[in-house]
């Protein structure tokens, strides 16, 4: 069985983002870009499945401007076989997004696609559901356990109220949650074969579909910034403080 | 124009997130009918009648939509949104594991986690875990939308009588079955609707811990919490954290404890009215952000606590 799995090139998880000055996005020149954390995961989720026979090939791919290549290569380096980029320069949305991963799906005919829950650039977390929708396929989103059975897959999903247990039928798509795993470093040899790795350059009008915006951003703010209150010296103090001046006990 | 509301209920109750994103749908102004699909779900669509604000309840019940499983309640939802400018539910993980297969479905764009509505095609949304307040219009005839709870007042679940009337039920796609349910039922207060939070951070240091953290919950009727952190090292269960990837909550009074305040918790509890910061650390970030900062070993101001909070 074939595994795709979608990764997203974003601003580093520990890069402080700064809304830039004339209020059209946040400032991403000369900034730290990194894969997806939750992409990581998925990408890792993949490889053990490799690992334990139970997948043949993994084909990373990544939609976005020529740097998402990068993104690629992390993904190769961690153990993914090959890679193919949807190269385009416009701001892509999650349904956007979707088709240009059915059009991938259709070629490459993957058993399974596994996508991080949510991007953390602009927290949308509806990639994997739309493009579950477009295949027509069934769906396990927010998973944090993944079971393989015959022609099936038994996923825990995180849910608000605890944990849900589902049994989807294959071909799929998950969307991973933070406790699946913890995603390996690529190790220097690693980093080093994966330059030697194929990577495929594809383009939305050779793959037939339309990547306008539908949902256009009009300006970009900072937050309301909350200031910091007062320290008080004791517990006795505290609690004296949350009855009487707070009033919220 | 007119709003459908996908309702989060159990089939037996709705769900407080139901009555925030009523709130929302009436902004937009125009009718706002509330779909509860369900099993049994009689009850549920009874008091999904009772909301004021609501015009109209579609009930849709068949076993198909028991377990609320996308594949099967999508569908259904897209037959209905032609009649509708809006589709609207919560952003909880009900509607995020819902709406962007209905928005896919109907080939529209999707607008996550709304927390402001500017008009009736441009909302106000957090992006880069609430660093940045994004405004975008939608472009789509049909607007579908998930409605960030704890920025919208909850619509009274009492003072309504709107007429119920059944939807024709789909068929049950097969492509996915409900296996079970692993949950802790606990006797506290939901995290997302508690009027008081309390979380620990990786400063608890061990699982066992929080039962000082429960103690006070007990004390205050409220509800527990945790960071990333403390989730990532096995403390607690994920439905815990709260947090750019875990729940977004605003209660009256969010107590942290042994949290440092990384952005991606921040993200997920800074709209809270008052915020107490308990660190033995006092360069904490959390303290940036806290009305109340206590600088404290936690494991000998816990304790005090739970003594003071039973005078």
């Amino acid at each position: 069985m074939k595994i795709l799995v979608p990764v997203k090139r974003v601003v580093d998880a520990n890069i402080k983002v700064r809304v830039k000055a004339d209020g059209t996005g946040v400032e991403t020149q000369n900034v730290k870009m990194s894969m997806n954390p939750f992409c990581e995961i998925a990408v890792e989720q993949a490889i053990r499945l490799k690992e334990a026979g139970k997948a043949t090939e993994i084909i990373a791919v990544s939609c976005g401007v020529a740097q998402s290549q990068e993104t690629l290569r992390t993904a190769l380096a961690m153990g993914a076989d090959r890679g193919i980029l949807v190269e385009t320069d416009v701001a892509l949305e999650p349904l956007a997004i979707a088709k240009l991963l059915k059009a991938v799906v259709e070629k490459e005919q993957p058993g399974l696609v596994i996508l991080g829950k949510q991007a953390i650039d602009n927290d949308c977390n509806q990639t994997g559901q739309m493009l579950s929708a477009l295949l027509g396929w069934s769906q396990g989103t927010f998973i944090s356990k993944l079971e393989l059975g015959d022609g099936t897959a038994d996923v825990t999903r995180e849910i608000d109220g605890g944990l849900e247990v589902i049994k989807i039928k294959l071909p799929a798509i998950v969307t991973v949650d933070l406790r699946l795993n913890e995603p390996r470093y690529a190790s220097l040899p690693n980093i080093m074969k994966a330059k030697k790795k194929p990577i495929e350059t594809l383009k939305p009008d050779a793959l037939g579909v339309d990547v306008n915006p539908r949902v256009v951003t009009l300006k970009v703010v900072e937050p309301p910034k909350r200031n910091a209150g007062v320290k008080v010296p004791d517990v006795k103090t505290l609690i004296e403080k949350l009855r009487n001046e707070a009033k919220v006990i | 124009m007119s709003v459908l509301v996908l309702a989060e209920h159990d089939n037996k109750e709705i769900k407080p997130s139901t009555l925030n994103t009523v709130t929302a749908a009436a902004k937009l102004g125009g009718d706002v009918v509330l779909l509860v699909a369900g099993s049994g779900c009689a009850d549920a669509g009874a008091a999904a009648a009772k909301i004021k604000g609501v015009s109209k309840v579609l009930v849709a019940d068949s076993p198909a939509y028991a377990h609320h499983l996308a594949e099967n309640v999508a569908p259904l939802v897209v037959g209905l949104a032609s009649n509708y400018s809006h589709v609207l539910a919560p952003a909880s993980t009900y509607g995020k594991n819902i709406m962007p297969r209905v928005a896919a479905l109907l080939d529209v764009g999707q607008v996550s986690d709304i927390s402001g509505i500017e008009s009736p095609d441009t909302f106000v949304r957090p992006i880069y875990a609430g660093n940045a307040m994004a405004t975008v219009q939608s472009k789509d005839k049909i607007k579908v939308v998930t409605v960030r709870s704890t920025s919208f007042d909850a619509a009274p679940a009492e003072g309504g009588s709107a007429p119920v009337e059944n939807a024709a039920a789909g068929n049950d796609t097969g492509l996915t079955q409900f296996l079970r349910l692993e949950s802790q039922k606990s006797e506290r207060p939901e995290l997302t609707t508690a009027r008081i939070v309390i979380s620990g951070g990786r400063g608890m240091q061990a699982g066992d811990n929080f039962k000082m953290l429960e103690a006070i919950a007990d004390k205050l009727n409220a509800a527990v919490g945790a960071s990333r952190a403390a989730v990532d090292a096995g403390f607690v269960p994920n439905d815990y954290q709260v947090g750019q990837t875990g729940k977004i909550v605003a209660p009256e009074l969010y107590i942290a404890v042994g949290i440092s305040g990384a952005i991606q918790h921040l993200a997920g509890m800074k709209d809270s009215k008052v915020i107490v910061a308990i660190n033995k650390d006092e360069e904490a970030p959390i303290f940036q952000v806290a009305d109340y900062g206590l600088v404290a070993d936690l494991f000998k101001a816990l304790p005090e606590l739970t003594e003071e909070l039973s005078k």
